[in-house]
């Protein structure tokens, strides 16, 4: 691992199927960069991928992945990083998989903790089942399934991370590709559970949210010099009804990841050839 | 009606008679104590089980609970022997009954001469009737617990009564209080034995009890006592097994509890996931990584995993998953025994996924088998499930201690590829994690090893884990994972465990943990009888010749519709007779014999 690791060996040879224009171009590339940037290895690096558009990105990456079951993701990138704490985990997933069938899994993972990090794509549409109302989908927003709209309040991703107890809470752009890529690699350094939810527009079947939507109304926080290790500060960003922001929201300084709180640190791949030393005390401790 | 109260004119003569009319006691002796769930039934009855077993005896418990943390009923019942004893009784010989419900609930074994040890100073117990021909033996619990430290040891100053009652050395009981207590400090087990013997000698000066049928004796054997769970637990992590998620579930979280605190001692972890869909998930992604993967639940919890277990055949990964079946459908009777999840073992899943079913038939073979789980699950890197019952993972069991021998476990990690190897399985440069084999079995290389970057997915894939939909990539994939169990089919030792007569005429088939019910009722009958108990369900052994040379084949199996009878008529042809059990309550070895006497030409002696 001598030569230096450049962003395009995280790239595949298999070519994406996405819809050209799509925002998960933007935001695959963030991620190989910041990959990239932290100094990991294809070899070393394990990508984690639930169901629809953004589930593909285990094909488009090259580095040792899982394509799971819709909405498991987040599970299955816990159980690897957990067996072996040397593997860079990154878990990528939709707002349906996140938010919506794997939104139980989603909170947990937060509490949780562990040393790796999320990236949402969202586009608050299902697009490979061809536009249908996401968790993220605003009210109103009419789709095959809901004519009328949800008529739901969309959820809130960053503050249901905040609720959660999440110790990196950040939103990005997919084309702001500069930003994009320094937070994500941010939330790679981070202790912790690093959660980006990228803004990754669907250029076929959302045209509400679009690149012109979040051109025009996205609010960098760090141009608003916000404070992201204030607590206040963080809560009032995420919570703001009026407008949207892309940034590091808040980054609990205090944060320890849960290797560290558990003292899981080793691989626990190796193994010996028969029983465990000291296996046999398992049987004296019931006489 | 006979109360007897020391110091009753009429007692000592009631209970000769008594003793007189039961002079054929057989060599076993059963005992229960009983009570509210909260009375602190499971601990007492843990406590007298593992004295029972510092004495050199066998012993076989079973527990009747229901499914609340206070009140309703809950029983703990032992069955001693100097003899192996693999199975519970209709007969009750002494009873430690803390409420009125407790007799009650247990008129049916209690017979002539049986024991009831109660506190009639419980306002509860004041008027409670001890049935006509048994013996009532009211001692003082609390009070005796109080005079000794605490009301709270009741139930032992109890278990030093029982003690009297039997003859059983008070020194093993000292010991087994010693271990549940010395954790908690010197003084908390000499008050427990100073409480035992409270009990014992109370029993001692005002009773004069002469039943040496229920004499316990010891003998100089060193037994070991745990149950299925622990027994599930123990092999895991004899198996290597480094990383278990679970969602607790009664009756599989004792697994989950087993491992936590001891796992870690060997370099693994174990977390308790948010639910059964995650717990899964979790396993999956450590036997990604490379670590030996357990999740444990019962019924309720496979049906969430059953998607996610086709991903992890689709994907060709290592797991096992441990069913510990409870009655159902749906939330049935959760504390109650069943084997009613064997269809959705062998078959459930959409899709068709090859899989491994493997149940175990005792509670040592439950470790044995989890160990045998985890080599088969990288030997074919496919998921495994183990299927154990609430009645095997509840009971306490003695076994000497050899039966658990860890020289003995041997570790197979099947095709795992390191760097060095990857050159033999790639194809321009790129590696091949589902290489189509002659035995079906591809390389395996772990995530952090140079140069061996794949994807493994769900969706159909080629050698290299591409996703595709080319027609004959498609038919090669699954016939290369079917393959692996056609091998495995002639490969592995499939047998089923033998006993009896070969030649017999009657041939009982079972599986799980009938297996010693029927042993023990094999030798109630007065006729010859073949059984085999069948650990592996899928793939499984073939019984044609064995079901074709008996006359009559009869298949038992704790649930209603015999799921196991179909799967046996299916492979052999041949239309079989079932005895079903589906009350809630593991087959009993002396009902079980008159219900295999009943179809056929055999009695039980009485």
């Amino acid at each position: 691992m001598s030569t230096e690791i450049r962003f395009t060996d995280f790239k595949s040879d298999t070519q994406p199927t996405w819809c050209p224009g799509c925002g998960d171009f933007g935001t695959m590339n963030g991620m190989m960069k910041a990959l990239a940037e932290t100094g990991n290895h294809p070899d070393d690096t394990f990508i984690v991928a639930g169901i629809g558009c953004s589930g593909k990105i285990g094909s488009y990456m090259h580095a040792y992945a899982l394509h799971g079951v819709h909405g498991r993701a987040l599970p299955v990138g816990t159980g690897v990083k957990l067996a072996n704490p040397e593997l860079e985990v990154m878990v990528a997933g939709g707002d349906g998989d996140g938010f919506s069938i794997g939104a139980g899994h989603f909170v947990h993972a937060v509490r949780r903790n562990l040393d790796m990090t999320y990236i949402v794509m969202d586009n608050r549409i299902y697009g490979l089942t061809k536009g249908q109302a996401s968790p993220t989908s605003r009210a109103d927003f009419e789709t095959s399934t809901t004519p009328g709209g949800p008529q739901q309040p969309p959820v809130n991703p960053l503050a249901l991370a905040l609720a959660a107890g999440g110790t990196f809470i950040a939103q990005t752009f997919a084309t702001d590709a500069k930003r994009h890529a320094e937070i994500v690699q941010a939330a790679i350094e981070h202790d912790g559970f690093g959660f980006v939810n990228v803004f990754s527009p669907c250029v076929t079947f959302n045209d509400v949210d679009t690149y012109e939507y979040f051109r025009g109304n996205l609010v960098d926080a760090e141009e608003e010099d916000h404070d992201p290790t204030d607590y206040d500060a963080a809560t009032s960003v995420i919570m703001d009804r009026d407008r949207e922001y892309q940034g590091i929201l808040w980054q609990d300084e205090q944060s320890v990841s849960y290797h560290t709180q558990h003292g899981v640190t080793e691989p626990m791949i190796d193994l010996d050839d028969g029983a465990p030393a000291g296996a046999m005390d398992l049987v004296r401790e019931f006489y | 009606m006979n109360r007897c109260r020391p110091p009753h004119p009429c007692f000592q003569k009631a209970f000769a008679g008594v003793f007189e009319s039961s002079a054929d006691m057989p060599a076993d002796f059963n005992w229960a104590v009983g009570g509210e769930a909260g009375d602190g039934i499971d601990s007492t009855g843990k406590i007298f089980a593992q004295a029972l077993s510092r004495a050199g005896r066998h012993v076989f418990t079973s527990k009747d609970f229901a499914s609340r943390i206070r009140g309703g009923y809950t029983a703990y019942k032992i069955r001693t022997a100097i003899d192996p004893v693999e199975s519970i009784v209709d007969r009750l010989d002494v009873l430690i009954a803390l409420t009125p419900r407790t007799i009650e609930e247990n008129l049916d074994e209690l017979h002539q001469g049986s024991i009831i040890i109660y506190d009639g100073e419980r306002t509860t117990m004041e008027n409670v009737t001890i049935p006509e021909g048994m013996v009532g033996v009211d001692v003082p619990l609390k009070r005796l617990a109080e005079e000794a430290g605490g009301a709270i040891m009741r139930n032992v100053v109890a278990l030093g009564a029982a003690c009297a009652v039997t003859k059983f050395p008070i020194e093993n009981l000292d010991s087994a209080l010693e271990k549940r207590f010395s954790s908690k400090g010197t003084a908390l087990v000499e008050n427990n034995q100073a409480a035992a013997r409270a009990g014992q000698a109370y029993v001692d000066e005002e009773y004069d009890i002469d039943a040496p049928e229920y004499h316990l004796e010891e003998t100089d054997a060193d037994y070991v006592l745990l149950n299925g769970d622990q027994a599930i637990g123990m092999g895991a992590i004899a198996a290597g097994c480094r990383f278990y998620a679970g969602y607790p579930i009664t009756p599989a979280t004792a697994v989950m509890e087993y491992l936590i605190g001891r796992i870690e001692r060997f370099g693994g972890h174990v977390l308790q996931a948010e639910d059964e869909l995650s717990a899964i998930n979790m396993a999956l992604g450590a036997a990604r990584a490379g670590a030996r993967s357990m999740t444990a639940t019962s019924g309720p919890g496979i049906d969430l995993m059953t998607e996610t277990f086709g991903l992890v055949a689709t994907s060709e990964t290592p797991l096992v998953i441990v069913d510990v079946m409870r009655s159902g459908p749906s939330t049935g009777m959760p504390t109650k025994q069943e084997q009613g999840d064997l269809n959705t073992l062998v078959y459930g899943g959409h899709g068709e996924v090859p899989r491994f079913v493997v149940a175990p038939t005792t509670i040592a073979e439950a470790f044995w088998k989890t160990v045998e789980a985890f080599n088969l699950a990288e030997r074919y890197q496919t998921p495994v499930y183990v299927v154990a019952d609430l009645a095997m993972a509840v009971t306490e069991q003695t076994f000497p201690h050899e039966v658990f021998d860890m020289d003995a476990v041997e570790i197979d990690r099947g095709r795992l590829v390191d760097a060095t190897g990857l050159d033999e399985w790639s194809v321009d440069g790129k590696f091949t994690p589902h290489a189509v084999t002659d035995d079906g079995v591809s390389p395996r290389v772990l995530p952090g090893t140079p140069g061996g970057v794949h994807m493994s997915t769900g969706l159909e894939h080629d050698a290299f884990g591409r996703r595709t939909e080319d027609t004959s990539v498609r038919i090669e994939q699954v016939d290369k994972r079917q393959r692996k169990f056609d091998v495995a089919q002639a490969a592995e030792p499939l047998e089923p465990r033998s006993f009896g007569a070969d030649d017999a005429d009657t041939l009982v088939i079972s599986w799980g943990s009938n297996e010693g019910a029927i042993v023990e009722a094999m030798e109630l009958l007065d006729g010859p009888v073949r059984f085999l108990s069948v650990p592996y369900l899928s793939p499984r052994p073939d019984l044609t010749a064995a079901v074709e040379a008996a006359s009559q084949v009869i298949v038992v199996e704790c649930n209603a519709t015999g799921q196991f009878a179909d799967l046996i008529e299916h492979d052999t042809m041949t239309r079989v007779e079932r005895i079903n059990k589906y009350d809630g309550v593991r087959f009993k070895a002396d009902e079980l014999a008159a219900a295999i006497a009943e179809r056929s030409q055999m009695e039980v002696p009485a």
